[in-house]
C-alpha cells in the first residue's frame, strides 16, 4: 500500500477538527476565564493597589514621625533652656538669700554682742556695789571691835587691827 | 519567523527536487531496483517484523521522505506511539450521502494480527484515515490523534491555572510562590503589557481571551515539539485549528467594536467621496484580511517548524537508503543530529512567538475597533 497525499487537504478546513478546537476552546476559554483569570488579575491588581497604599502610607508615617521628632526635639531645647534659666535664677535667689541671712546673722551676734556687754557692764557694776557694800560692813565690823576691845599698847592695837582685818577678809 | 520560513522553504525544494529525481532513476533501471529492494525489504522485515504503518512509506520504491512526513503533518485517526504499538481512538463520522452517524474504534480496521486493514460498515483506513469506500462525502467528528492531544493540553492548562488561582485565594495578598509565581509574570504581562497597552480602558473584557488563547496555541505548540507518544500531534500546525481561532478573533474583533470602527471602514474621515469607491471595499477586505493572516501565520510556522525537523531527520533514511547502508545512516545521522537540535531549539523560541504573536495581533485589532475619537 503506497500513501498517497493529497496537498489540498492540508490547507482545507476539516469541519470535524475544527468543531472539537472550538468546543475545547470555548470550554477552556470560560472555565479558565472565569475560574482563574479573572480571579489572578483582579488578585494582581488588589495586591499592587494594596502594596501602593502601604508604601505611601508608610511614607506618610516616616514624614509623621519626622514631623514629631522636630517637634521632641524642640520640646527637648525650650526644655533645656528653661531649666538654664531656673538654674540661673535659683542661683541669684541663693546668692540673695545667702547674704541676707548672713546679714541678718550679723545683725543678731552684734546685737547678743551689745546687750552681753550691757549685761557684763551692769553685773560688773553690781558686783563692784556689792564689795563696795561689803567694805563698808566689814569697816563698820572693825570699828566696832576696836570700841569693844581695852585698848592697852600700840603693838598690841597694831596686832589686834591686823587681826581683825584678817579675820574680816577670811568671813568674807 | 523569517528565518524559520526560508528554511522551511529551502528543505522543502531539495526534498521534492530530490524525490522526483529518485523516483525517476529507480523507474529507469526497474529489474535492478527491484532486485535490491526485495533483499533490502526481508531485512527490514526482521527488524520490525509487523511495523504496518511504516510499511506504506517504505514502498517498493525506497524511502519516500514527502509521503513520510506529509503523514506525520496531517490527522490522523489513530495515535500511533512506537513499532506495532498504536493507541486506538474512537471514530465517529457522519455520512452526508446517506445522512447516517457511524461510530466504532480505530482498531476495528486493523484485522487481529496487525497486517491489513479491513472493512468496517463501508469504511476502510487510509494513511491512517478513515474514510468511505464509496467515497461518500463524510464529516469526521472522530476524537482523531489531533483532538486527543488538544484535549490533553486542554487537560494540563485547567489544571495549572485552576491550581495556581487557587493560590491566590490561599495565599491573599501576599509574595507568588511556586506554579503561582510561573503563572504570575506570563499573566500580567498578557493582561497588562497585551492587553491594557493596546484595547486600553475596557481591556479587563478581553483579557481572558487574550490569555486563554496565548496558552492555548503555546501549549499545542510545545506538546507538538515532543517527538514521542503524548507529544508530536500538528495540532496548532492543522489549518481548522487556527481557522477557528482566527474565526473568534475575528469575532471579537467586529462584533464588540465601537461607531468609529465602523465609520472608518464605510466612511474613512476627510477623503474626497469618489475615493471612498476604492477605499470602501479595501477596508471591507481588510476585515478579514487581519484574521485571515493570524491563521495562516500561525499555521505555516508551525506545519514549516514541523517539516523542517522531519525533513531533517529524513535525511539519515535517505543516505542510509533505509538501513542498507550503514555508512551513509552514519553520515546521515552527523550531518542531522547538529541540525535537529538547532531547528528545534529555535522551534522552541517559534512556539513562544508564534504565540506571543497571534495574541498581540489579534489585541492590536481589537484595540483598533475599540477606538474612540472624541
Amino acid at each position: 500500500m503506497f500513501f498517497l497525499f493529497d496537498p489540498i487537504s492540508l490547507i482545507q478546513p476539516d469541519l470535524g477538527f475544527s468543531f472539537w478546537t472550538a468546543l475545547a476552546f470555548v470550554c477552556f476559554w470560560i472555565i479558565a476565564g472565569k475560574f482563574a483569570i479573572k480571579p489572578i488579575v483582579n488578585s494582581i491588581e488588589t495586591r499592587n493597589q494594596k502594596i501602593e497604599d502601604e508604601l505611601l502610607s508608610a511614607q506618610k508615617a516616616k514624614q509623621e514621625f519626622e514631623e514629631l521628632k522636630s517637634k521632641n526635639d524642640d520640646l527637648i531645647k525650650e526644655a533645656r533652656e528653661e531649666r538654664q534659666r531656673m538654674m540661673a535664677e535659683a542661683k541669684v535667689d541663693i546668692d540673695s538669700f545667702r547674704s541676707s541671712e548672713m546679714q541678718r546673722a550679723k545683725d543678731d551676734a552684734t546685737k547678743l554682742i551689745a546687750s552681753a556687754k550691757v549685761e557684763i557692764e551692769t553685773q560688773k557694776k553690781a558686783a563692784l556695789n556689792e564689795v563696795k557694800k561689803e567694805v563698808g560692813n566689814l569697816s563698820i565690823q572693825i570699828a566696832e571691835q576696836l570700841v569693844k576691845e581695852k585698848l592697852t599698847g600700840d603693838s598690841a592695837q597694831q596686832s589686834l587691827i591686823n587681826k581683825l582685818v584678817n579675820e574680816s577678809i577670811a568671813a568674807n | 519567523m523569517d528565518c524559520n520560513r526560508l528554511i522551511f522553504k529551502i528543505l522543502f525544494s531539495v526534498l521534492l527536487s530530490a524525490n522526483v529525481l529518485a523516483s525517476e532513476t529507480h523507474t529507469a533501471p526497474e529489474s535492478t531496483a527491484n532486485s535490491h529492494t526485495e533483499g533490502s525489504t526481508s531485512h527490514v522485515t526482521t527488524a520490525s517484523p509487523s511495523e504496518s504503518h511504516h510499511h506504506e512509506i517504505k514502498s517498493d520504491q525506497g524511502y519516500d521522505p514527502v509521503a513520510f512526513i506529509m503523514h506525520h503533518i496531517a490527522d490522523a485517526n489513530e495515535f500511533h506511539i512506537l513499532g506495532d504499538l498504536t493507541l486506538p481512538l474512537p471514530v465517529i463520522i457522519y455520512n452526508k450521502s446517506n445522512q447516517t452517524w457511524f461510530t466504532s474504534m480505530s482498531s476495528a480496521f486493523h484485522s487481529h494480527h496487525g497486517e491489513g486493514e479491513e472493512e468496517v460498515n463501508g469504511y476502510k483506513m487510509t494513511g491512517s484515515r478513515v474514510k468511505a469506500i464509496d467515497n461518500s462525502q463524510i464529516i469526521d467528528f472522530s476524537i482523531t490523534k489531533n483532538v486527543f492531544a488538544m484535549l490533553m493540553g486542554v487537560a494540563i492548562l485547567l489544571f495549572v491555572f485552576l491550581k495556581a488561582s487557587s493560590a491566590y485565594s490561599k495565599r491573599e495578598n501576599m509574595a507568588p510562590k511556586g506554579l503561582q509565581a510561573y503563572m504570575e509574570p506570563l499573566v500580567q504581562f498578557i493582561a497588562h503589557d497585551i492587553a491594557r497597552e493596546n484595547i486600553g480602558k475596557n481591556y479587563m473584557k478581553f483579557t481572558p481571551y487574550l490569555v486563554c488563547v496565548f496558552f492555548f496555541i503555546l501549549i499545542n505548540n510545545l506538546l507538538g515539539l515532543i517527538p514521542i507518544f503524548p507529544g508530536s500531534a500538528n495540532v496548532s500546525g492543522n489549518i481548522s485549528f487556527t481557522f477557528v481561532l482566527g474565526f473568534i478573533s475575528f469575532i471579537l474583533i467586529n462584533v464588540f467594536a465601537k461607531k468609529d470602527y465602523w465609520h472608518h471602514i464605510f466612511a474613512v474621515p476627510g477623503v474626497p467621496k469618489p475615493l471612498l469607491l476604492i477605499l470602501t471595499p479595501i477596508e471591507v477586505i481588510g476585515m478579514f484580511i487581519k484574521p485571515a493572516s493570524l491563521m495562516l501565520r500561525l499555521f505555516g510556522n508551525i506545519t514549516g517548524g514541523h517539516i523542517a525537523v522531519l525533513s531533517i531527520a529524513s535525511m539519515v533514511f535517505i543516505l542510509g537508503k533505509v538501513g542498507t547502508s550503514i555508512g551513509g545512516s552514519i553520515a546521515g545521522g552527523v550531518i542531522a543530529i547538529p541540525l535537529l537540535i538547532f531547528v528545534n531549539a529555535m522551534e522552541l523560541f517559534v512556539a513562544f512567538l508564534q504565540a506571543y504573536v497571534f495574541t498581540l495581533l489579534s489585541s492590536i485589532f481589537i484595540g483598533i475597533a475599540q477606538e474612540e475619537h472624541h
